[in-house]
Parts: C-alpha cells; structure tokens; sequence
C-alpha cells in the first residue's frame, strides 16, 4: 500500500502550474433506476507542458473524465478548475478555449479537409488574416496539405484522426484533450500521432491530457494517470512505476517443453505475481525482488534458464492491480476432452482467397495454413481485412476467388457440415443481454443442436470452467467485461468444435482479464483444438504460435512471433517489439496513404 | 451581435449548407417525400363515388325496366354489372367486385305504383360508408326522378311526397380533392418540417459530431439558429413545390393571395421546426427521433387538425385537445385561402395561434437544448 501512498503524493508536487486539476471528484449516472459509480474520487493534476497519460481499459472511467473537463458532464462530488476555471459552474468558459477531440474525433464527413478546418476556425473565432499561417502550419504538421479538398469521410483512419487533431487544434488552447485518439489505427499512424503531440508541447509549450488503454503508450507520457474501475490506481512518471518492479521481471526459457505448458506452470508457482509468453521466453514478474528458484518453477523435472530483464509499464499495472485486491483468475483446469485425430495435419487451408466489394478489392489473394493445435494470428489495423477474411472462413461470407477449407471439409461444398465443427466468438458481446447467462447457454446449445443430457452436461460443464454459477441468473448485459467475455467464450465451446475463430477478443479488456482469457486459449490450443484470433494488439501477437501481418488486404509477413520480430532486428534496435516489426514491414512493403504524403 | 458571433453564425450556416447539399437525405425530405405523399393520398383519399361498380339483377325484363336502367349506365358514378340471380350478386359483393347491387322483383311493373311492399331491393356494401351513402342517394334521386317522369308519361298522377333542394358552397363541382389537397399540404409540411430538424440534429448526435460542437465557443442559440434557418429555406421550397402541385395537378382553384398563403406558410414551418427541435433534445438517434416524429407530429396532424375529421363533430375533451395541433390552424387557413379567398378574420386569428406555437416550440427548444452531454 505505502508504494500506492507514494504514487497519489507525487501528484501534489509543484500543484501551482496545473492545467487541469480533479480534485476528490466523483461521478455516478442513473440507469434503469439503479445508481452506476463511473468514478469514485478522483484526484489528479495535468500539468502545464506536459503529456499527462490517462491509462486504463474499457470502463475505466477515463471517457468520463474527458467530458467533465470538457464541462459536458457536472461532477457528482469534488470540484474539478480547468486553467483556474471552476468547470461545474462556468462549462461554456472551459468549453470556449480548450481543444477537445471525442473518441470519434468529431468530424463532418461530408465536408472536406479544409470545411472541417474552416468551420472550427470559425467556432473558435480564428482572424481570417492569421488562418493562412496556422492552416499551413497544422497541414505541415499532420502531412494532410495534399488532401485539402478530399471529403473527411474518404480519408483513412490515421488520416482522421490526424484532421480531427488539427481541428482541435486551430485555435491553440491552452488545454488539449484527446480521447483514446490512437484506437484502432495502425500503429505508423499511433507514431505519427505521438510525433505531433511532441512537437506541439516543444513547439507551442501545450498542455495535453490524453487517453488510451494501450499500456505500452504509457512510456511516451510525461506523467501518467492510471485507472481501474473509475478510480485511481496512482499519478507519477511513468519511469517511477516501472522502478519500483525493478528487479523482478525476468525471462524463462526451457527446451523440451512448450512454451504454453511452461508458462501454465510458472503462472502456478508461489512467489510469482504475473507469467506471459513472449516470443520463446515465458517472462515473470516475482511478488520480491529476487530471481525465482528454478526448482519451484520446474520442480526439478527439466532444465531452466532464467534471466532478469527491464519491467515494464504493463508488469506495475499488474502489480498495482493486485495489490489493489484483485483477485487472481483462478486455476483453470484442463476440461475439455484432449482430441484423438491425428496430432498433425493441416485443419485450416486458405489458397488465393480473395473478396471484393464493388471496386474495392477488401482481400487480395491470401494463403496460409494453420496446424491442428495451433493458435494462429491475423493482425493488423482497422480495415486491412481482417475481418473479412475472418467472416469468409466462418462462412459467413461467399469468396470472391480461391479456395478455403476446414477440417478437411470445402466451405463452399458442404458449408453446413464445416460450420458444425467452428465455434466463433464475434468482436463485440454478440449475446442476448436480457437472457442470463444459463438462459444464454442453453440457448446456444440448442441452436448447436445439443439435446438431453448432453446440453445439461455441458452447460454444467461451461458454468463450472467458466466459473459463471455466481452470475447464473443474473440478466448477462449486467455482468462485468470480463465476465461478459467468459460467456461469450463458453457459448462458442458448447457444441465441442474443432475450430475456434475469435475475432478481437481481448480489445478492452485490463490487462488481468486478458491474462485469464488467454489463459483458458491456451488450454484449449494445448487440448488440440485450432485457434484463430485477430487483433490490433502487437503485443497479443506473442501468444500466437504463428501469425500473418496484413495491410490493405495482403499479408506482408507470415511467420512464427519471434522469426517476425528476429527478422527485424538491428544495430538500432536489438530487442524489437512486434510494433517495431510491423511498423518496418508497412515501410518496406506499401506505405500507407498517410505517410507517403508526409 | 459582436463580430466573433457572426463569424461563429456564418460559419455553422455554411457548414450545414454543404452539408444540404452532399447529403440527399435533407433534400428528399423536403422535396421529394411531400410530393410523393401529395400524389399517393391525393390520388388515393378522394372521398367522391365514381366508377362504382354495380350489380344489376333484373329477374323479368321487360321495357319497365330497362327504361330505369337506363339512367344507370349513363352516370359517370356507376359502372353497371349484370347478373342473372341475386345469389351470384351477393357474391360478387362480398369479393369486393361490386359496391352495390340493384335488384328489380319479377313482380317490379305491377308493385311499383302501389303503396305496399318495396318494388327495389337494394343492398350496399355498409363497409365503406361513404360509398354506401352516395348509392344510397344517388339511387333515390334516380328512383323518384324516373317515377315522375313515368307517371306523366302514362297520364297518372302521382304526388311524391318530398322534393330536396340540394346546394353546395365554396365546392360547387363536389370534388372533394379541392377541399382535401390543401388540408394535405398541412398534414405533410407538418411531418416534413419536424423529420428535417428532428432527423439532421440526431444525425450530429450519432456521428459524434455534436459532442466536438458543443466543446467550441458556440452558444446553444447559435446551434438552433443554424439548424433553424437552412432547414427553414429548404421547408419553404418543398411548401412551394406542393402548392404548385396542389393548383396544377389537382387542379385546386387558388382565391386568395400567394403572398398570403407563403406568410403564413412561413409561420407554420418555424412551429414544425421548432417541434423538431424540440424532439431532438429528447432522442439522440435518427431511427428514433423519426418515429417520434411521425407519432407526435403527424398522427396528431392527420387526426385532430380537421382535415379529414370534423372538429365540431368530436367529443368536447378531444376538442380541446385540437387547439394544441398547429396543423388545425394551417388546414382552416389553406381552406380558406384556397377556397374561398382572403378571408382576414379567418386567417389572422390563425396566423396569431401559429405564431405563439412556433414560439413556445422554439423557446423550449432553447431551454431543453444543453450543452452537456446530461
């Protein structure tokens, strides 16, 4: 706790210069009758010059915090001063000079580049006589000069996010505030982002409040303001979270075991707070500063290599979190029946796969194969076909071109008979939110045509595993995220397939839930069945066996996660992160609109 | 007003212009949607009997009765059917081939001058009451006029008991599309007016682009004039183009002043906008805002504004429900105006009434509307 106490002190510091300032603020919504707490007493600074980071997942309250200081909520409790300026009482003062992008950035897509920044101009009383310099200056900035007079609606999402950048922009607030403004774009896009917040407080001396829930962005913060359930897990900068882990964070590697059933292993020894795969290594961090006894992790059964590395953000995040009393997701067990078939053999085969859509050709002549067992990747930003690739294999979709098969099955001559064998987990909850879970479950069987003892037995059997009996009866739009993601999980397992498909399944979820979550995959990968994930999280990428980058409906790369990144290193960058492998792969192959007009 | 408001004004007006003309859907509200349900219930909601098919069953013919029969193949309202048995008629009728059958006795010469047993049977289709009136009517007029002029023929003298003047004011042809189309107008200005501001200030909602407005210097009366004042323009120009259609499709005769009737046409269309207004700082998303509109804005319009319904027949609390529909104001001045001419003492009270319920609209509006997203 003394470490949490540390942390909440640092953000009293030098409080004189503060942009931005919540003090003991409070929020709570009326929904259906029944009082929702979205934050709990929050207090933070943002300081002048600064980047402060508001970090967190989904439901973290950070959306929230955005639009109190936007003055388009009013605090429950607490008093929240916006340059000096009490915003509960005087919300059209704040609203009149501060720059402010909403998570859609606020855009009319039917106007173009330059009626976007027109109107904005306008709104916020720009001379016409200073317009000319400052519209250069932005479009210099962002790299948009060239696409004044395209519609915002026909740019690409880094391409908006960067105008909607620019029309908060015109007028230079004294205070910029940017909700979640890196979501969903690809990650040259997240760089030329962070690139422009930079220059901006070099250049203009700004101050910026910015949200995210992509922990690694923390580092590029000054400060960061941590959050978890709508309260505070801390403010500092962002080295001092991580200096406090140091010497806990090491690498494992073990030959002649796999990686999954070693790092299910390390999860379950003591003194261990966190265990995640990466590349070949299983990395943990130890509840003390001290290397964890080989013995404990690998009960003297098979040799293990240890080594200390540099923690980072996401390890304190853990950390904070459970100190915090999270619970740790429990054991899972190995429940489902291990398969018979025949350990190898290719289950997945893509060839030429292609789908247009009018003149815009969404997947272009893809190919790969994923083994029995496997867990296979498709990454990439919104928009470079993912999905569509993802609905096509479920067959969900007719292909423009190429073939798929699955288990041995052609989609396309006996679509019934191949989709028996697939469980899909689509990227939102696509449950029935009035229907509690056991309704939700049964229902799901049913639809699988399981009958008799055979449903009874394995809605047991996923309200057991998924540790949903709690929740049985409560109406399943009220469960928590993570919960919510367990019951979606467990309906796509109901009828025992062969194939599991998820489509973005961990996007918003704390870091806690996603460690349960994959957790559970890479059981179930262990147990035999083929799984098939998509993501825009590079680093989820890790716990993939092999994955595919895509862009603009290719892939550029197919390998295994390590080979992808060993690919990509260098004198620059010896340790390279899966972003940095993605971020070299978009540069060699086509670059993305966005950057080749910068 | 200080040069930054302007700035402020002009730039929102530009904004929502553009976006007029980029987007179609603005555009088919106020242009297409009025004069597609100007023809539809213009050509469908006439309340005249014309064309009628009839069932003619005579089961002696002799020259008796085609002398009476006669007349009906002349009229323009009828479409006669002849049928062998009353049987066959009645099925005729109830699959809706007919709307009446006119069945003459064997026995029809020797009963029709004597008091007694009817000589006719008539039977009309009750479920359209209208129609069933017309024959009705039309049947009697046709009955008594035949039996007079038979009676003189054959030298006897026959007293009929009643003789009907009938008139008809301000409508002489009795087209009832003279007296419907303009009381239409009401009835679709009413839910176009109120569609075009409801359905474009949720589309901000839902595209998030209102929150970005609403952190801006921009003042909430700033927001309702610019959504007002293009949505006016283009509500005016559909109103326009329906009373174009109104006197040239339909023919409907225009007595009073165009200027007039554009007045007070402008007057009507802030309370419909205003109404808009008013539901979208309660729905925030289009398919809603829409289905509020048609409920709140043109139920109450096609129901309670006399266009179709007599108000002095209603129930005394319906009644006073009316004073509260703007479009009952719009009808009796487009009445009036279109029928019969400038009638001031009728349409200044009007105007007033429609003018206090544009403005009650467009202050709640200005009340409700926050900038906040609570």
């Amino acid at each position: 706790m003394d470490a949490n106490n540390q942390i909440a002190q640092a953000s009293n510091r030098n409080s004189a210069d503060a942009a931005l300032r919540f003090n003991a603020v409070s929020k709570s919504f009326e929904r259906d009758g029944r009082i929702v707490v979205a934050l709990d007493q929050v207090s933070f600074i943002a300081r002048r010059g600064f980047v402060t980071g508001l970090i967190g997942s989904d439901g973290s309250g950070k959306t929230t915090v955005m639009r109190l200081a936007a003055g388009l909520y009013r605090p429950s409790a607490g008093r929240i001063e916006v340059v000096g300026i009490d915003a509960a009482s005087n919300p059209q003062q704040v609203q009149s000079i501060i720059g402010y992008m909403p998570q859609r950035f606020g855009l009319y897509e039917d106007l173009s580049v330059q009626e976007n920044l027109d109107l904005y101009a306008d709104l916020h009383g720009v001379a016409h006589s200073e317009r000319a310099g400052r519209y250069a200056d932005l479009m210099r900035m962002t790299g948009l000069a060239l696409f004044t007079r395209r519609l915002a609606g026909k740019l690409s999402g880094g391409m908006k996010q960067k105008l909607g950048l620019a029309c908060a922009l015109v007028a230079t607030p004294p205070l910029l505030l940017l909700d979640e403004p890196t979501v969903g774009v690809d990650p040259v896009s997240r760089r030329e982002l962070w690139a422009i917040v930079h220059r901006l407080i070099e250049e203009r001396g700004a101050t910026v409040l910015l949200s995210t829930s992509y922990l690694d962005e923390a580092e590029r913060c000054d400060e960061v303001v941590l959050m978890q359930g709508g309260r505070m897990l801390g403010q500092d900068r962002p080295r001092a979270y991580t200096r406090r882990l140091e010497g806990r964070s090491f690498h494992a590697s073990a030959s002649g075991v796999s990686k999954r059933a070693l790092q299910a292993r390390i999860a379950r020894a003591p003194g261990v707070l966190d265990a995640t795969i990466q590349g070949s290594h299983v990395r943990i961090v130890t509840e003390r500063a001290e290397p964890p006894a080989a013995a404990l992790l690998a009960g003297g059964e098979f040799p293990i290599e240890i080594a200390p590395v540099a923690p980072r953000f996401e390890d304190s995040f853990i950390s904070l979190l459970k100190e915090a009393g999270a619970s740790a997701p429990a054991f899972v067990s190995n429940a489902i029946a291990a398969r018979t078939a025949g350990a190898d053999g290719d289950v997945i085969v893509v060839r030429n796969l292609s789908r247009r859509f009018g003149d815009f050709q969404a997947v272009n002549d893809i190919s790969f194969t994923v083994r029995r067992g496997e867990i296979f990747g498709l990454l990439g930003a919104n928009g470079a076909g993912k999905s569509t690739t993802f609905r096509m294999l479920c067959g969900l979709l007719p292909a423009s071109g190429g073939s798929l098969s699955l288990a041995g099955q052609d989609l396309r001559a006996a679509p019934a008979r191949a989709r028996g064998r697939i469980g899909y987990m689509a990227q939102k909850f696509s449950l029935y939110g009035d229907l509690s879970a056991l309704e939700n479950l049964r229902f799901f069987s049913a639809a699988y045509g399981l009958g008799g003892l055979r449903r009874q037995n394995r809605v047991a059997w996923a309200l057991e595993e998924f540790e949903l009996r709690p929740f049985a009866d409560a109406p399943s739009r009220d469960l928590p995220i993570g919960f919510k993601q367990r019951l979606a999980l467990a309906a796509a397992l109901m009828h025992e397939p062969e194939i599991l498909f998820l489509d973005e399944p961990t996007s918003g979820v704390d870091p806690l839930g996603r460690r349960d979550f994959w957790r559970r995959i890479n059981a179930l990968a262990e147990s035999g069945i083929t799984v098939m994930v998509t993501t825009h999280f590079m680093d989820e990428a890790e716990y993939c066996d092999r994955l595919a980058i895509m862009s603009r409906g290719r892939i550029l790369a197919e390998s295994g996660s390590e080979e992808m990144r060993a690919r990509f290193k260098s004198a620059a960058l010896p340790n390279p992160t899966m972003e940095d492998a993605f971020v070299a792969l978009l540069a060699a192959g086509e670059a993305p609109p966005a950057s080749a007009a910068a | 007003m200080n040069a930054p408001r302007i700035m402020r004004l002009l730039g929102l007006l530009r904004k929502e212009s553009l976006q007029i003309l980029r987007d179609p859907s603005s555009i088919a509200i106020a242009f297409v949607m009025p004069v597609a349900l100007l023809l539809l219930i213009g050509y469908g909601l006439s309340l005249d009997a014309k064309n009628v098919p009839l069932a003619l069953v005579i089961e002696n013919p002799n020259a008796d009765t085609a002398s009476f029969t006669a007349g009906f193949f002349q009229s323009p309202y009828f479409i006669p059917v002849r049928f062998g048995a009353v049987q066959d008629a009645e099925a005729a009728m109830r699959e809706r081939k007919v709307g009446g059958i006119i069945w003459l006795r064997s026995n029809f010469t020797r009963q029709m001058l004597s008091a007694g047993a009817a000589p006719i049977g008539v039977i009309v289709n009750g479920a359209d009451a209208n129609n069933a009136r017309i024959i009705e009517g039309y049947l009697q007029q046709v009955w008594a006029g035949w039996l007079a002029s038979y009676a003189a023929a054959q030298g006897i003298s026959f007293a009929a008991p009643l003789t009907v003047d009938f008139r008809v004011w301000f409508n002489p042809a009795v087209e009832s599309t003279d007296f419907l189309a303009p009381g239409l107008i009401a009835l679709i200005m009413t839910l176009t007016g109120a569609l075009l501001t409801a359905m474009v200030v949720a589309r901000e909602w839902e595209r998030g682009t209102m929150e970005a407005l609403l952190v801006t210097p921009a003042t909430i009366s700033e927001i309702i004039v610019s959504k007002l004042a293009p949505y006016f323009a283009l509500g005016m120009g559909g109103m326009a183009l329906s009373v174009a259609v109104t006197t040239w499709l339909f023919n409907v005769p225009l007595r009073g002043s165009i200027w007039l009737l554009m007045a007070a046409s402008a007057v009507f269309m802030l309370s419909a906008l205003g109404m808009g207004l008013v539901i979208s700082t309660f729905s925030k998303n289009q398919f809603a805002a829409g289905q509020i509109a048609i409920t709140v804005a043109y139920m109450p319009a096609f129901m309670l504004s006399g266009f179709v319904f007599d108000i002095a027949s209603m129930p005394a609390p319906i009644r006073v429900i009316t004073y509260a529909v703007g479009a009952r104001y719009f009808v009796t001045i487009l009445q009036s105006l279109f029928l019969a001419g400038n009638v001031w003492p009728v349409v200044l009270p009007n105007v007033a009434a429609l003018a206090l319920i544009a403005a009650i609209f467009i202050a709640m509006a200005l009340r409700l509307a926050r900038k906040s997203l609570e």
